[in-house]
């Protein structure tokens, strides 16, 4: 058995050779060339670097909201090159977890609500989507401010409800991207704890990519991108 | 699965400055466009009702209207006995010789003179006509100088009222009645009695205009053909209907004209300001939609609930305005015609007329949320997270 069967098995992230290109006017802007990253089961990996040097398209492509110009990825067993955007997106309501640097709740929605919404894409009954959300809320500790809409709640509270509705739907692997960066000190200790709960707990594979050292220490591995190429 | 309607809804009050500014411009979109459609329909009314298809007018060749018709009494009664003209259960044929002067009275409110047609008739004339109904007070008695006074008309010119006394060529006419006849031309008119009118206006030994009540409505081309075809009498038969169409004339196809152009550019007006409402709250919630999309909504879904928004807004838009269309039913209004005039008609907002209403009110809010979801919908994922 190959190592990329083995993690299609099991479930964790194949990137091989891939190269992503962005055509802006006449000229082609080269953000990926020729990478591979092999992220094993249970792995906590933090991608850093600086601006511009490609981690959050990299994060976008195993996520699968974003394609590559050439290469595979594959992310859960499942090669995302062949689907067609309908069964991408099928495919990402499965698989995939997300938490952003600007939590991208929906302002009409309470704590409960944002938590479910992802739920409202499996055949779940309403009963059974109001208790996994709300079980989501309880790990996350914010089961008493369920009914809260996300302007009465803090940055970092925001934070943990967007992470419930990450973890909801039981997906493979969590991408995060920048997900301290708009956070106090304290608070971003308090996310990190609970990634690690995740990761450590609920065996949930995390990529995220961070800025912060104080984000990166709490990763298993640390890699560094520059001009598209990993430098370690 | 879709995204619940409630989202919709809220999204809908959290933005309600932008929202009720855009309900407001439909809903005065929806309530001039019913309020022109019930004028046009009421003016149609008017028209269409006045006259059926079972009745000629028979007039002097080449006039064009009653005004400038004269017809012997000889050959009226010629005419009256031809076998394609009905005849009553009293065995007399269903033939009306009658005579009409326009008079002139003074408009409530603002005094200033307007034309009515006094028409002169015989028993037979209701007879004729079976859609006449005295509404207030009781029908004219033969012989004696007694009015009674159409309801539309009565509404609108001052002194008409039951037992008011109107002067109408030197003479003094009693008004005894009002009379109702189906929202049709006939209501803008005074009506008398043919032998107490005719010596007073000085015509004598003959009408203006026969209208007779034919066996079948197939045979008036043939009745028109025999007609002209007799060299003694100089005569012409038309559909009864087709003669007040035509009185009305130039009036109606501008009226109806100005109706449709000016509900077309309103509502091509209002599309542009859905769509642009459309686009506003589209823009302002594009990480929202690259967030769902990521989650996995699908592009149709994002479309379908921005659509749905969309139609949800202009359909309240819509609901208001028929509600402030409603009261402008049975408002009345006249304007002139062939016959100088005065055709008085009531704006009719029907159920119908409403339904057309929310219908071009949904019409609005589909073709004004298409385009912006279409671009919601289709702005590429990693895009949408990155604009703030």
């Amino acid at each position: 058995m190959s190592a990329t069967e083995a993690a299609a098995k099991t479930g964790a992230v194949s990137v091989q050779n891939v190269r992503k290109f962005y055509q802006r006017d006449s000229m082609q802007i080269k953000v990926l060339d020729g990478l591979n990253l092999e992220v094993p089961p249970g792995e906590f990996l933090a991608l850093m670097g600086p601006s511009g040097s490609g981690k959050t398209t990299l994060l976008n492509l195993i996520a699968g909201i974003d394609r590559a110009t050439s290469g595979r990825v594959v992310v859960a067993g499942t090669d995302l090159g062949p689907l067609s955007e309908g069964e991408l997106a099928k495919w990402r309501s499965r698989n995939v977890g997300f938490i952003f640097q600007f939590y991208n709740l929906i302002p009409v929605l309470n704590a409960v609500e944002n938590v479910e919404l992802p739920l409202l894409l499996t055949s779940l009954s309403r009963r059974e989507r109001r208790e996994r959300a709300m079980t989501a809320l309880r790990i996350v500790g914010l089961s008493d401010r369920y009914k809260h809409y996300p302007r009465q709640l803090s940055g970092g509270q925001e934070q943990r409800v967007a992470i419930a509705r990450a973890v909801v739907t039981d997906p493979t692997v969590l991408v995060a991207d920048e997900p301290t960066g708009d956070l106090d000190a304290q608070s971003a200790e308090e996310i990190l704890d609970l990634m690690q709960t995740f990761n450590k707990d609920f065996g949930k594979t995390i990529v995220m990519v961070t800025h912060d050292p104080r984000a990166a220490v709490r990763a298993h591995t640390q890699r560094h991108l520059e001009k598209g190429v990993l430098t370690n | 699965m879709a995204l619940p309607i409630s989202y919709n809804v809220r999204n809908l009050r959290s933005r309600w400055k932008v929202t009720l500014l855009a309900i407001f411009g439909i809903a005065l979109v929806v309530a001039a466009f019913v309020t022109i459609l019930s004028m046009a329909r009421g003016f149609n009314i008017a028209l269409s009702s006045t006259g059926s298809d079972n009745n000629a007018i028979v007039t002097q060749r080449g006039s064009m209207s009653e005004l400038t018709s004269w017809i012997d009494i000889g050959h009226a009664n010629l005419i009256a006995v031809d076998p394609r003209v009905a005849r009553g259960a009293d065995g007399k044929p269903l033939a009306s010789c009658e005579v009409v002067v326009i008079t002139t009275r003074p408009r409530k409110g603002t005094n200033i003179p307007t034309n009515i047609t006094f028409r002169g008739v015989t028993p037979t004339a209701f007879k004729v006509r079976n859609n006449i109904k005295i509404v207030e007070g009781r029908a004219f008695t033969p012989g004696l100088f007694e009015v009674i006074v159409g309801k539309k008309i009565a509404d609108r010119v001052s002194g008409v009222d039951v037992g008011s006394t109107i002067n109408i060529q030197r003479k003094n006419w009693k008004v005894v009645g009002l009379f109702a006849a189906d929202d049709s031309s006939f209501e803008s008119e005074i009506w008398g009695d043919y032998d107490a009118m005719a010596p007073a206006i000085g015509r004598n030994g003959g009408c203006e205009s026969l209208t007779v009540r034919l066996t079948n409505p197939a045979v008036l081309a043939s009745f028109d053909k025999d007609i002209r075809g007799n060299p003694q009498i100089q005569v012409q038969a038309d559909s009864e209907k087709k003669y007040y169409e035509n009185l009305a004339g130039s009036v109606a196809t501008a009226l109806i004209m100005l109706a449709s152009f000016v509900a077309i550019v309103m509502g091509i007006g209002a599309v542009f300001g859905a769509m642009n409402t459309m686009y506003a709250i589209v823009s302002q919630r594009t990480r929202e939609i690259g967030t769902l999309r990521a989650l996995g909504f699908s592009r149709f879904s994002i479309m379908f609930s921005f659509v749905m928004e969309s139609v949800l807004l202009a359909l309240i838009g819509g609901v208001i305005g028929c509600l402030i269309a409603l009261p402008m039913n049975g408002y009345t209004a006249a304007t002139g015609t062939n016959s100088f005039s005065e055709l008085a008609f009531a704006f009719k907002v029907t159920p119908a007329l409403l339904l057309i209403g929310l219908s071009f009110a949904v019409l609005m809010g589909f073709v004004g949320g298409l385009l912006p979801a279409f671009r919601a919908a289709r702005m590429p994922i990693t895009r949408a997270l990155r604009e703030a």
